[in-house]
């Protein structure tokens, strides 16, 4: 089943995560996510039907502990990492349509 | 004043700081004088912090407690490892001044203990890649050849405790981010057992496979060091609560009877004549010292790129959601609107690898691939950790090549995402089975280093120390120095 991925494909999965490419990077990931996926397909010829799969190895189950809060008092070095702040608060550019923008 | 660290394994080190013959203060700027010496060449440092690293220091001397056996000692620490108040970046672009506001749990127990970090190191972006060009800043080079790259994604790490700018450091390991730059180097690097040491603090590549460990170039030196790190850690629900044996316990048994497993599949097509030659002749030498050796087959070998590159890929994809541009790091600078921050700042803030994994991850698990891609990698994964629990139902270790090459070419390989990924097809199977390996120096080819993989049962890393010490002491080729180390 070597079905290539098509450059539409490529273009849905970068909307799905928030990436951008231009044509030539489009082109590029196209043929490279391609010929990765080649190397993928050689799974199929596994038989799995009777297979758990395995998504960790941690034998842990749960550690349930008290909710305390601790590591308060770091507003200001929290503040310092934002991008942009006014007021106390990390700014955002508007969210909603028909703000005015500044 | 540069110091050469290698006259000095870290146990003399300790005793010479208990004796006086030096103070932590002394070591701590021998470091940054190294450091300061050898990057230009090396790259291997993306910066250094030395106002606090000597302030600590001369607290350690003192307080003059040297009771434990890192205590006044420096390290060097891979960006991805988190550290209050001093840049962590991963060596990205999207993380570009940030300043965590919390230490990792690692870094709290090294500084407990004494131990001082000097500086954090270069690596592949968020840990992707095999040569660390993927970093956004800066381009390592090997310690014994500077036109070779140093491995990755821990090659920062590798580079500079092979070159004796640090006697130790630590990186992370998620498909063989550790062993393989050690491997380049001609060091020790182990990645323990999934959940041995936690991973709070570690900036999350993929979790159920991500694991810090410990570079030196001795294997005392690695073991003490893992005594310091392991441990269970209540904020990291996959760190394991099993009992912390001394790692340093079994150094110097002798192996007379330890039963070695080889793969076949380790010396397959892929693997370069001189490496299969060098490890060949490695395991002769556990065989001289009392081994016994039989081959086996770990038969789903071949399909571990595959399924590791989607799990992973698949876990970094979601893992990495949280660099928007928002609370912290670089935020495109023209974006107008909410969504174009997104989509602007994880354009020009992540790298081709990254995004490469970002897509990747993101189409395994989408509506259609799931089933095939990421389901299907994950029973894989299965059929590979039944592979492992056959052989150690009657074998001690596994021991075989670290990597299919020597250090290869900078630039050479990283237009070629596949070639580099198959790369990792040694490291991987362990950590999709959440094992622990070590790689340990075996020997040269054309002047590189040739490393040597020995992966033990689960939480059993004490017969792997035990196991490489015996061979490291037979063999002394750590008493073999790269040209570099004439500079301190």
């Amino acid at each position: 089943m070597a079905e290539q991925i098509s450059r539409d494909q490529v273009a849905h999965v970068a909307s799905l995560a928030k990436l951008a490419f231009d044509e030539e990077g489009l082109n590029e990931f196209t043929e490279q996510l391609g010929d990765i996926l080649s190397l993928f397909e050689t799974l199929q010829e596994v038989d799995t039907s009777e297979v758990e799969p395995t998504y960790s190895v941690t034998t842990n189950v749960n550690h349930l502990r008290e909710d305390q809060a601790d590591n308060w008092h770091q507003k200001r070095e929290l503040l310092a990492n934002a991008p942009e702040e006014a007021a106390d608060l990390i700014k955002v550019p508007a969210i909603l349509k028909g703000e005015a923008e500044e | 004043m540069t110091f050469n660290f290698f006259d000095h394994d870290l146990a003399a080190l300790h005793q010479g700081l208990k004796d006086g013959q030096f103070t932590a203060q002394e070591l701590v700027q021998g470091s940054l004088d190294n450091i300061a010496k050898t990057n230009d060449q090396l790259q291997s440092f993306l910066n250094t912090n030395p106002d606090l690293a000597l302030e600590q220091a001369k607290a350690v001397d003192e307080d003059g407690n040297f009771a434990h056996p890192l205590a006044g000692i420096p390290l060097g620490l891979k960006d991805n490892i988190a550290t209050k108040g001093l840049p962590t970046t991963a060596a990205s672009k999207i993380l570009e001044g940030f300043k965590p506001v919390y230490d990792a749990t690692v870094v709290d127990k090294l500084r407990d203990q004494g131990a001082i970090s000097v500086g954090k190191t270069n690596m592949d972006e968020f840990a992707m890649g095999g040569s660390t060009e993927s970093s956004h800043y800066q381009k390592t080079t090997n310690a014994w050849d500077s036109s070779k790259v140093p491995g990755g994604s821990s090659g920062g790490s590798g580079a500079a405790v092979a070159a004796g700018q640090v006697p130790f450091a630590l990186g992370s390991d998620t498909g063989g981010s550790i062993r393989q730059p050690a491997a380049f180097n001609g060091i020790v690097g182990m990645k323990p057992t999934y959940g041995r040491v936690s991973r709070f603090g570690l900036f999350a590549m993929a979790s159920s496979l991500d694991q810090i460990g410990p570079f030196t170039r001795k294997v005392q030196d690695n073991a003490t060091v893992l005594n310091a790190l392991a441990g269970f850690d209540p904020k990291d629900s996959t760190s394991a609560e099993v009992e912390v044996p001394d790692f340093t316990a079994n150094l110097g048994k002798d192996i007379k009877g330890l039963k070695v497993a080889v793969p076949k599949e380790y010396f397959s097509e892929g693997i370069e004549d001189g490496v299969a030659k060098t490890v060949r002749a490695g395991i002769e030498q556990l065989k001289a010292l009392g081994a016994t050796v039989d081959e086996v087959s770990l038969p789903h070998t071949k399909y571990g790129v595959a399924a590791y590159y989607i799990l992973m890929s698949s876990e970094a994809s979601s893992n990495l959601q949280r660099y928007d541009g928002i609370r912290y790091g670089f935020r495109a600078p023209d974006a107008k609107t909410l969504e174009e921050v997104y989509v602007k700042t994880r354009s020009e803030g992540f790298g081709d690898e990254v995004k490469r994994r970002i897509m990747l991850g993101t189409f395994s698990l989408s509506a259609g691939a799931y089933d095939a891609f990421f389901k299907k990698a994950a029973q894989i994964r299965t059929l590979m950790i039944q592979d492992f629990n056959q052989v150690f139902e009657n074998y001690d270790l596994i021991v075989g090549p670290t990597t299919p090459t020597v250090a290869y070419g900078l630039g050479t390989e990283i237009d070629d995402p596949k070639a580099m990924y198959l790369g990792d097809v040694l490291t991987i199977p362990v950590n999709l089975a959440g094992l622990p390996g070590l790689s340990i120096n075996a020997g040269f080819v054309d002047g590189l280093p040739v490393g040597m993989q020995l992966i033990g049962k689960a939480f059993d890393e004490a017969t792997v120390y035990q196991a490489a010490y015996a061979f490291e002491q037979a063999t002394r080729l750590f008493e073999k120095k790269p040209a570099i180390a004439d500079e301190y």
